[in-house]
């Protein structure tokens, strides 16, 4: 486990570190209360108010802790152009408790670092870094360390190696909760198999859990959005599920960018005033944020009436203000959008092609957008069919950055706005304010420098009029393919119902004229035969277009490291989806044959005019 | 089915002959296996059955199809209809082949021994035998099907010459002879005979009021013959009193309520015949019927209690309007249901019971009967 960047949850524990300290001691009750005055440690304030972190209670424990390692393994793994291997063991150690054993492949993290970064808490490179990454679940990995220490007594072991060159260490940490400093309690050098990463060894108390709040339900959708990693998953019940990697390319690294003036609040550009390295307010404004150029920067001086040239340590809170307000008014381009790394549209679906057995998929990937300086894309996906079951909602996968929502539903932005589009017109049914229902699952990932959540929780995407509008764009664009699908799939299954018609009453023709005509059993045969030449010709030939989806494999999803999207050209046939390049003579065929269908049904439709 | 179309039977009245019917279900079949045979789609045509394919000619005296045809091409969707069509020919056939009958009831379920193909309910049957009767451009009786329903009630000065079903040997029904019951019309009518020296036939909407006038042998008085059709009347009943119209030269009256129900269901298809059975409206329909009451002017000078119109009483003014041929034909028609519309109000046949009991028997139907001017044709 590489960098420790979640810190950025916890402001409220900040706020309480610095709380009163004073040695003086005297005869007043002001003087005895200090007594019981001192600082609090972010350590000790965790023990007490472990809720605020996603510790509430034993199985959120258990999927906080792996969520915090698998998210620091991804980020590290990116940031270092590795292909995720991921490897996460829970083993049940009875009576509530667990280990928990992440391994990862990737770039390791040198000696000194080890202890603080899994042993101190608000320990991190990137506190003020603006850039996509999965670093906004809450209070890092070190929290869990401290939950484990706390429940369990036991330290958490690390393991790490940055490469084949240098030594494999191993470390036994405890969190010293008054001081916030780690405290090693055994230090080693082993001899260890990976030629780089990270093992992270961890006891604590928890519940196992299945179903949509589940390690499982993450993991799963943790492989969904992220078909460039492969994990390999045991299970307490020492079952091992393997989520291959299907996409062999790393997606974008995203890039950092200063923040743009419009997302910036006036405490911040306060703080930001303060530690910059710039000498004058226009060098302040043109290098610390993006966007800005010297033109932009005058704009800004003036309407504040501030002189450009001024120093920022001499700035007063009050022409801070106004340079605030200043910026407000400033007409500013928008941010860079180069910074975000969504997943795409190919990669979303491969990703639910190998988790979810559906017969059809697509992904819509929006262009960027910005909201309060912030850019941001939204992408949607939608698997359809298969063995999803009817009779039920959706399911419905939100993420942010690359990270499973799996809490707060009914609060999200992304629900909101799924259950705002009018999926009726898609194929679904949908009662008012509700989610659809149907066997279908929809995803929704909004990727973003900065996801504005609605709570420290960091668990739902706020409601801003930018971010329900792309999400809608998104969820219709989505839900037009999927009605080009739905609507062929009834076409289908009239033609079959019709079809089945035919073989019933065809022999009763046959009877009836036999009874009419006198005609004897070869005669009666021969009408038969006769009339399901005429009525198949007229139909076409599409049988083969009516068989199931043969690419997923239950086998394949869960085990197997195989799992390419085998035949699926047959589906893309039918489907009109964007095809892989594979794409073999299979899918062609099908898809020719249903051209030839469709336009044989129009021919029928005229003929079935002339009648009642 | 051959790609001509069915030429309406020429026989004048009579019914097709029971070989002839047998003949045309086989040509028809024919024509289905020979296309078959030639791997085509096969068809069946049969005439529209609606309003949109007849006229209407005075001279003529009844509904009059045009021609208008529609076609079954065998498809996936015809398929079901089409194998029923086919097997209830079958049937036909052998019922007129051995000379038996079934109501369109017993169709409904003889089609239970068709597996897949039976009939699901009895409109789907009738339907299917409605197009197959029209196909043929016969009378449902002529290929073995009978309704279930009673031809009317008759009673008054006229004898009907029946024959006895088991001894073949003639039997004489004396419609004087019910007391307060009546004769009633059998399903099919074409064997009776008639003897009647009666001035005229009132043809009376509701059983009601011709149970009053049979109690009070107003017959008697009027020197007439009374039948109830019992709303619209059956085929046979139609029938039966167009073969009295026609065989005795005698004079049909219709007497019904004062509503459009009565005017454009009732008397309209009892004089002209229907849209839906067009190709036999020629030998059900009686053109020499006249329409005595209750008109929308009676109503008025008869100070007749009323209920309002309903919807759909103004609906089917307006539908008869634009679709009715025969209400096209006749301004008098136009005029009185216009008044009707204006009024608001209908009035039924026992209203005049508001006045006294007897008063339909002993001031209206005499004063009407002298005024043929209050009448509409």
């Amino acid at each position: 486990m590489t960098d420790q960047t979640q810190t950025k949850a916890i402001p409220t524990a900040k706020a309480t570190q610095t709380t009163l300290t004073d040695q003086a001691s005297g005869g007043t009750k002001a003087h005895q209360m200090a007594e019981h005055q001192r600082e609090i440690s972010v350590a000790e304030f965790f023990e007490k108010n472990r809720h605020l972190l996603g510790f509430d209670n034993k199985r959120k424990a258990l999927l906080t802790t792996i969520k915090e390692a698998v998210d620091n393994s991804l980020d590290a793994c990116e940031e270092a152009r590795i292909l995720p291997e991921i490897s996460v063991e829970i083993i049940d150690m009875q009576n509530d408790r667990f280990r928990i054993v992440v391994e990862d492949n990737g770039p390791g993290i040198v000696k000194k670092q080890i202890p603080k970064i899994f042993a101190k808490l608000l320990y991190g490179s990137k506190f003020d870094k603006l850039s996509q990454t999965r670093g906004q679940q809450g209070i890092g990995i070190s929290a869990a360390a401290l939950y484990g220490q706390l429940t369990t007594g036991k330290p958490i072991r690390i393991t790490s190696r940055i490469s084949p060159k240098h030594e494999s260490h191993y470390y036994e940490l405890h969190i010293d909760t008054k001081t916030n400093q780690p405290e090693i309690v055994k230090e080693d050098t082993i001899s260890w198999k990976k030629d780089h990463g990270t093992r992270l060894e961890l006891d604590l108390e928890g519940t196992y859990i299945k179903g949509s709040q589940s390690v499982d339900a993450y993991l799963k959708e943790c492989a969904i959005v992220n078909p460039h990693a492969t994990f390999i998953y045991t299970n307490p019940k020492a079952e091992q599920l393997i989520f291959a990697r299907v996409a062999n390319e790393l997606p974008p690294e995203p890039k950092e960018i200063k923040p743009h003036p419009y997302g910036v609040e006036l405490g911040r550009l306060i703080k930001m005033m303060q530690y910059t390295e710039s000498r004058t307010l226009q060098s302040f404004l043109t290098t610390d944020f993006s966007r800005v150029g010297p033109g932009t920067a005058k704009e800004i001086c003036e309407e504040a009436k501030i002189l450009t040239n001024t120093k920022p340590e001499d700035i007063s809170r009050d022409q801070t203000e106004r340079i605030f307000q200043a910026i407000q008014k400033v007409k500013i381009i928008a941010p860079p959008t180069d910074c975000l790394s969504p997943i795409g549209e190919e990669s979303l679906v491969k990703g639910l092609k190998k988790e979810i057995n559906a017969e059809f998929y697509a992904a819509v990937s929006r262009p960027p957008s910005v909201y309060r300086g912030n850019p941001f894309i939204i992408e949607c996906g939608i698997a359809y069919g298969g063995d999803q079951p009817q009779e039920e909602s959706v399911r419905l996968m939100r993420f942010a950055n690359r990270v499973p929502l799996q809490f707060q539903q009914a609060g999200c932005a992304s629900t909101k706005a799924v259950i705002a589009t009018a999926w009726r017109a898609y194929g679904l049914q949908q009662s008012r304010s509700a989610l659809p229902v149907g066997p279908a699952t929809v995803i929704v990932h909004m990727a973003s420098v900065w996801v504005p959540f609605t709570s420290e929780a960091k668990e739902a995407i706020a409601h801003y009029p930018e971010i329900i509008k792309e999400l809608r764009l998104a969820l219709q664009e989505c839900g037009r393919q999927l009605a080009s699908y739905t609507l062929k799939k009834r076409r289908l299954t009239d033609e079959l119902q019709k079809r089945g018609y035919i073989e019933k009453y065809l022999p009763h023709i046959g009877i009836a004229l036999k009874g009419l005509l006198g005609l004897n059993d070869a005669k009666k045969g021969e009408i038969e035969e006769n009339l399901k030449v005429i009525l198949e010709q007229k139909r076409g030939k599409l049988k083969e277009i009516g068989a199931e989806n043969a690419e997923y494999d239950a086998s394949f999803a869960k085990i197997g490291e195989e799992s390419e999207e085998a035949g699926d050209a047959f589906v893309e046939g039918e489907a009109d989806e964007p095809d892989e390049a594979e794409e073999d003579e299979k899918g062609k065929g099908a898809k020719g044959k249903g051209k030839k269908r469709k336009k044989q049904e129009d021919e029928e439709n005229l003929g079935d005019e002339g009648e009642l | 089915m051959a790609k001509e179309k069915p030429k309406p039977v020429d026989h004048d009245q009579k019914p097709v002959a029971a070989m002839t019917v047998v003949q045309k279900i086989k040509d028809l079949a024919q024509g289905v296996f020979e296309k078959i045979i030639d791997k085509k789609a096969p068809y069946l045509e049969m005439p529209l059955r609606s309003l949109q394919n007849v006229k209407y000619d005075a001279h003529i005296g009844y509904f009059e199809a045009i021609g208008k045809m529609k076609g079954r091409t065998l498809t996936a969707s015809t398929v079901k209809t089409f194998a029923q069509t086919l097997l209830m020919m079958n049937e036909s056939k052998k019922l007129v082949e051995s000379d038996d009958i079934a109501t369109k009831r017993e169709m409904y379920y003889i089609s239970k021994n068709w597996a897949d193909a039976r009939f699901l309910d009895q409109p789907e049957s009738d339907t299917v035998m409605d197009d197959f009767e029209a196909m043929l451009s016969v009378n449902r009786e002529q290929i073995g099907f009978v309704p279930e329903e009673k031809g009317g009630a008759v009673a008054g000065k006229l004898v009907v010459i029946d024959k006895d079903t088991d001894t073949g040997k003639e039997l004489r029904i004396d419609c004087t002879k019910f007391g307060s019951g009546a004769y009633s019309v059998p399903t099919s009518v074409e064997h009776l005979k008639f003897e009647t020296d009666a001035k005229f036939v009132l043809a009376i909407e509701t059983s009601g009021m011709f149970q009053r006038m049979v109690k009070h042998n107003y017959w008697k008085k009027a020197n007439c013959i009374l039948i109830a059709m019992g709303g619209v009347p059956t085929r046979a009943c139609r029938r039966f009193i167009r073969r009295l119209s026609d065989e005795k030269d005698i004079p049909v009256y219709v007497f019904s309520d004062g509503d459009p129900y009565g005017y454009l269901n009732i008397y309209r298809t009892l004089k002209v015949g229907s849209g839906n059975a067009a190709h036999i409206n020629k030998y059900f329909c009686v053109p020499k019927a006249k329409f005595l009451g209750v008109t929308p002017q009676d109503i008025i000078d008869y100070k007749l209690p009323t209920h309002p119109l309903k919807e759909i009483d103004i609906k089917r003014v307006k539908d008869g309007m634009k679709n009715d041929p025969f209400v096209q034909h006749y301004k008098e028609w136009r005029k009185a249901l216009d008044q009707m519309v204006s009024m608001k109000k209908r009035a039924e046949q026992q209203a005049f019971a508001a006045h006294h009991l007897n008063y339909v028997m002993d001031v209206y139907l005499p004063e009407k009967l002298k005024d043929q001017k209050t009448w509409l044709p």
